[in-house]
């Protein structure tokens, strides 16, 4: 593989990850914390309801999450297409 | 001597020790970190690891608006309140993944930098600073108003002594350390900070649920053996108020998305958090370090509704239908700095407190507490600020903890202050006179203009501390909406929009920030019309803290239409595009 094509590579498979985990950045906190809040207030977990709770604890979570799992996967891309170094 | 131990040392006395005691700690950082070259006055030298960075970022992101005003702002708002949590937590999510690793292997000092370069353009660098300097001030004259606030309340001194008391501290570590000495110093108060802001918290927590987490406490059953759940009492007890329920809020469902997404994508773009991530080594270490800062701050923000439900309920059970003669002695305290106001109004010795302002405006805007307001049977008004202030005193916990407070508020505001002023020299010294003015300037003439860049900014923004025009406060919030106007388009077609020309960037932030200054102008301040115009007028039902997102979707819009009628950017700066791209062999920080 050259170097163009293999940077091509590297950044297609970054920009498909980006997709991946943006969606569920979205989805937590725009879908279950919003837009679907009124629909998941009907389920209680504890004393919360469900919506509030992904409003004003859940999504922070997962952002947390999020952040520590696309370094995980980028370290091992970095190796894979060897830019590492 | 018998007595002092019997009665303690006072919250007073606790306030100096602990206050005094962090004082030092921060001048002593700064002393042992001050910077000798320009490289470590932007940007620490560029070799700070990845977890120092973290707490730096998180102390530096966390202002005493974070720290106090925050959770009672909550407390206020219920579910709303949303918007603050998770628009400030969430645009670190867009900072790790779609800024920090390019623009740290892109490998210079600052976001004009990068824009200027990008963008092969004077002009477009022109522009970057002139937004960076316009949403760094709109930040900052906040900030050194609420170190002034802070210091008057904790130390006993009137506010314009507490402004030139943070300049003063301020200018000494910023002018000295520059990105060095502030970046240890912010690891130190983020120390602090989080501490104080914890301490509180757990041991309210365990009161009221008998749960030592926070963030669990506040989803549990009340520790009075009644089996109600903590939140559905509150539910209950705003509803008999006349509030709205506390868990469902009361703002339109597009202002919330509006909000959030503007407070997000502004976090994204404020200059002074962008720059945390040119000061580590690697860009795997940018990464890294977006995600501890964001864990880091993560705390303090999963903690803050939990105090919010906390400090509501204690509250109202307090002070609701009681009789004024028997308020505890917080009331009293707070009520001399009118930050609680009660007027009896029908002169029944007990206090209603229901939905509703209890006091007219005078015509400064501000509550006048001469003249009680005769529609609403409400007697008492209650700052928000009061929720984490007078949280300790309230819930009775001991002196110490409450001197505790004193300190953490001020690490908060110091901390942010220091960090914004920082950008501020960079902009004049770096971007305006090293880039477009004398770029012969040498190393060390540099290194001087930055640190009078610092001093005049300082003066500056003290300035504004003491004589605030109206218009900052009410700008603040909006700091975001124009970082989300200008920056962050700009830089996100920069690296992911090879075809992206200076002619569509330069387009694009323009219309951006000039659209949502207009709309801040006209439905925040009111300059065109006579009053601030209604609610019913805001464009698509969405607030001028929310419309950072309509003038960002602008941006976009405009910046890849002019790009589709204009020609492609000339080859090494595509190259310059592929290299970021690329996270191996990031060069040190560079001019």
């Amino acid at each position: 593989m050259t170097d163009k094509s293999n940077a091509k590579a590297y950044w297609k498979e970054n920009i498909r990850y980006l997709f991946i985990l943006l969606g569920i950045w979205f989805l937590v906190s725009f879908g279950a914390g919003i837009i679907f809040k009124d629909a998941l207030n009907t389920i209680k977990i504890g004393g919360f309801k469900l919506g509030f709770w992904f409003a004003q604890q859940g999504a922070m979570y997962v952002f947390v999450i999020l952040i520590f799992v696309y370094v995980r996967i980028m370290n091992k891309l970095d190796k894979k297409y060897g830019f590492d170094v | 001597m018998y007595s002092l131990v019997a009665e303690g040392i006072g919250v007073q006395n606790w306030t100096y020790i602990l206050v005094g005691i962090t004082f030092a700690l921060y001048i002593g950082i700064a002393i042992w970190s001050r910077a000798g070259s320009t490289k470590e006055f932007y940007v620490a030298g560029g070799g700070v690891s990845p977890l120092a960075n973290g707490m730096a970022t998180a102390a530096d992101w966390m202002s005493a608006a974070s720290f106090i005003s925050m959770a009672g702002i909550i407390s206020f708002a219920g579910y709303d309140g949303a918007v603050y949590l998770m628009g400030w937590t969430g645009g670190y999510v867009l900072l790790a993944l779609l800024l920090a690793p390019y623009l740290r292997k892109f490998g210079k000092f600052t976001v004009p930098d990068f824009i200027g370069d990008r963008y092969y353009s004077k002009t477009a660098r022109i522009v970057a600073v002139l937004c960076a300097l316009l949403v760094s001030f709109t930040y900052v004259a906040g900030q050194m108003r609420g170190v002034g606030i802070v210091f008057s309340r904790f130390l006993e001194v009137d506010i314009n002594t507490g402004v030139i008391i943070g300049m003063l501290i301020v200018l000494f570590y910023a002018v000295l350390g520059g990105m060095k000495g502030i970046t240890y110093t912010q690891v130190a108060q983020y120390c602090v900070l989080i501490f104080a802001f914890m301490v509180p918290a757990v041991f309210i927590s365990i009161q009221m649920t008998g749960n030592p987490i926070p963030q669990l406490g506040f989803g549990s059953e009340l520790a009075d053996g009644s089996g109600t759940y903590l939140l559905d009492k509150l539910d209950g007890l705003s509803t008999e108020l006349g509030f709205a329920e506390y868990t469902e809020g009361s703002k339109s469902l597009i202002d919330v998305f509006a909000i959030t997404l503007a407070l997000m994508v502004g976090t994204a773009g404020l200059p002074h958090v962008i720059v945390r991530f040119f000061t580590v080594k690697r860009v795997k270490d940018a990464r890294k370090s977006a995600g501890i800062a964001l864990l880091l701050i993560v705390i303090l923000y999963t903690t803050a509704p939990a105090v919010a439900v906390f400090a509501r309920t204690n509250m109202i059970e307090t002070v609701s239908n009681k009789a004024y003669s028997d308020v505890p002695e917080w009331f009293k305290k707070w009520e001399e700095t009118n930050l609680i106001s009660f007027s009896d109004k029908n002169s029944d010795g007990k206090i209603q407190y229901f939905s509703g302002d209890a006091f007219l405006k005078g015509e400064d805007g501000k509550f006048d507490f001469e003249k009680p307001n005769p529609n609403t049977e409400n007697e008492l008004y209650v700052d928000r600020d009061i929720m984490v202030l007078a949280n300790p005193e309230i819930a009775k916990l001991p002196d110490w903890v409450i001197a505790l407070v004193a300190a953490g508020g001020l690490a908060a505001a110091l901390s942010t202050a220091a960090g914004l002023l920082l950008v501020i020299s960079a902009s004049v010294s770096h971007d305006l006179i090293k880039k477009i003015v004398n770029p012969k300037i040498s190393e060390k003439g540099e290194l001087v203009a930055a640190r009078l860049s610092a001093v005049g900014a300082v003066c500056v923004a003290g300035y504004f501390g003491i004589n605030p025009p109206g218009f900052v406060a009410a700008t603040v919030a909006l700091a975001f909406g124009l970082a989300a106007a200008s920056f962050f388009p700009a830089i996100i077609l920069g690296i992911f929009f090879k075809r992206m020309n200076k002619e569509g960037a330069i387009a694009g932030m323009v219309v951006g920030i000039v659209t949502m200054l207009l709309y801040m102008v006209k439905f925040k301040l009111g300059w065109f019309d006579d009053v601030v115009p209604d609610k019913s007028e805001w464009w698509f039902g969405i607030s001028p803290e929310g419309f950072g997102t309509i003038a960002m979707v602008l941006n976009f819009i405009v910046s890849i239409v002019i790009m589709k009628f204009t020609e492609a950017p000339p080859k090494e700066v595509q190259e310059i595009v592929e290299n970021i791209r690329i996270p191996s062999g990031a060069g040190e920080a560079t001019h």
